[in-house]
């Protein structure tokens, strides 16, 4: 357990991120990291001495996530995409870079679930394309495609602006 | 000739993946392709946008429920207390089948016990729990006449703890039918409107019990006996974690009252 304690410990924080940025609630997000520490203290011992601790942990956090989110989608719980990007992911409001990281954030939220994971993966976590492949479980041309179309995708929601992009968000922005 | 620039190439470039050699190269190219070089800066620039946005998650202080020392020692907990209820399982599996064999010509004998008191308790927390009506039949503004009324159907003193330090606040409470005879019921509801029960109870046998957590569905409780009086303290399972620190104030309380 102790080498455990000293592999996992560490990475706590970029699994809050990580699941935070695709819940988008700081709440559930937290729920689901602890859920994801409880198993790998429950498997640590099935884990694959020879794999890395770090893709294991994620992929556990990613499935868990996605699990998750299918769950929300399907009892239609209401993500308002509006306010999330306001109290998940609060930043001190009085920077100038504020604006930028809204929209850029407003965007991520309206990018497909398989290409935000990517992104975040790859872009935030600092995970290699080959960790990426293996914690969302896809050969790595499947990353590299999602990867793309990804980039650009973003930037046209960038572009497009805050009002065209939150108008247009995939499934999980309800209106009643 | 080198081998043409990919897009997976401009991609590991704007992520910093690319060995020299092959950086080299995508720099060149992206020297004589200004429009594509427009493009993948933007998706750097975009790239940088989203760390700053999102590091500040990180640099959060990790909440106590994600402390990794108290979730392996919170494991440990549940592994051994699993594993006391599974020796507790297979011996009362024994008990019970000796027991049923013993008594085989004699019929079957009503269940009574800590254990049948704690599944009593379930049962009145899974009907009254839920009753948006009237949850209880005197309320707590009358609790001199249910007090009187419950010590008159069970032939005993009783007292009603007070868990509002606890954030509880006593709702009142009723007389229910067990199989074992009239048994109180106390209601209480914190400041959410969810509620918790305590089923009091004179007991055949277990006249004194230590305190035993149980779970039926999604009733959790916990059960002791004292003097020949037993009671569970019972509650929904999303309060499950902050039930037994209750439940051992109540104990406390009528304890010292009694």
């Amino acid at each position: 357990m102790q080498d455990m304690m000293a592999i996992v410990e560490p990475l706590i924080p970029s699994l809050r991120r990580y699941a935070r940025s695709l819940l988008r609630d700081q709440v559930s997000a937290d729920d689901l990291v602890q859920d994801c520490l409880e198993r790998v203290i429950g498997r640590w011992h099935q884990r694959r001495a020879d794999g890395d601790a770090r893709t294991w942990v994620f992929t556990i956090l990613h499935n868990l996530a996605i699990n998750r989110m299918r769950q929300t989608a399907r009892r239609g719980v209401h993500v308002p995409v509006d306010d999330t990007s306001e109290t998940a992911f609060a930043t001190p409001p009085t920077q100038e870079d504020q604006l930028h990281h809204q929209a850029a954030l407003t965007a991520l939220a309206a990018l497909p679930e398989d290409q935000r994971s990517v992104l975040l993966l790859i872009g935030v976590e600092d995970l290699s394309y080959a960790e990426a492949a293996a914690v969302l479980g896809v050969p790595l041309g499947t990353v590299m495609s999602r990867l793309s179309r990804a980039r650009q995708r973003l930037a046209q929601l960038i572009e497009e602006g805050p009002a065209r992009s939150a108008t247009t968000g995939p499934g999980l922005r309800r209106v009643k | 000739m080198s081998r043409p620039i990919s897009e997976d190439d401009l991609h590991a470039y704007v992520d910093g993946a690319l060995s020299g050699a092959r950086r080299v190269d995508v720099e060149a190219y992206l020297e004589r392709n200004p429009e594509v070089a427009e493009q993948y800066a933007r998706f750097g620039r975009q790239r940088e946008t989203l760390r700053a946005a999102l590091g500040p998650i990180a640099a959060e202080p990790v909440p106590p429920q994600l402390n990794l020392a108290h979730l392996v020692a919170a494991r440990r907990q549940s592994s051994w207390t699993g594993w006391r209820g599974a020796v507790a399982a297979c011996l009362l599996l024994l008990v019970g089948g000796a027991g049923g064999w013993s008594l085989r010509s004699i019929g079957t004998e009503p269940s009574v016990g800590i254990n049948a008191l704690a599944q009593e308790a379930s049962y009145a927390y899974a009907v009254f729990g839920q009753d948006k009506g009237r949850p209880v039949e005197i309320n707590a503004a009358d609790s001199t006449a249910l007090v009187r009324w419950v010590e008159n159907r069970l032939s005993r003193q009783i007292s009603v703890p007070d868990l509002s330090q606890a954030g509880y606040r006593f709702m009142g409470g009723r007389v229910v039918a067990t199989p074992n005879g009239a048994a109180g019921l106390l209601m209480y509801d914190d400041a959410q409107g969810a509620r918790i029960a305590i089923l009091m109870r004179p007991m055949m046998r277990d006249q004194n019990a230590p305190m035993a957590e149980h779970r039926e569905g999604d009733v959790v409780g916990y059960a002791w006996a004292d003097n020949g009086m037993g009671y569970s303290l019972v509650g929904g399972n999303s309060a499950a974690s902050l039930l037994h620190p209750v439940a051992d104030e109540a104990r406390r309380q009528m304890r010292s009252r009694t």
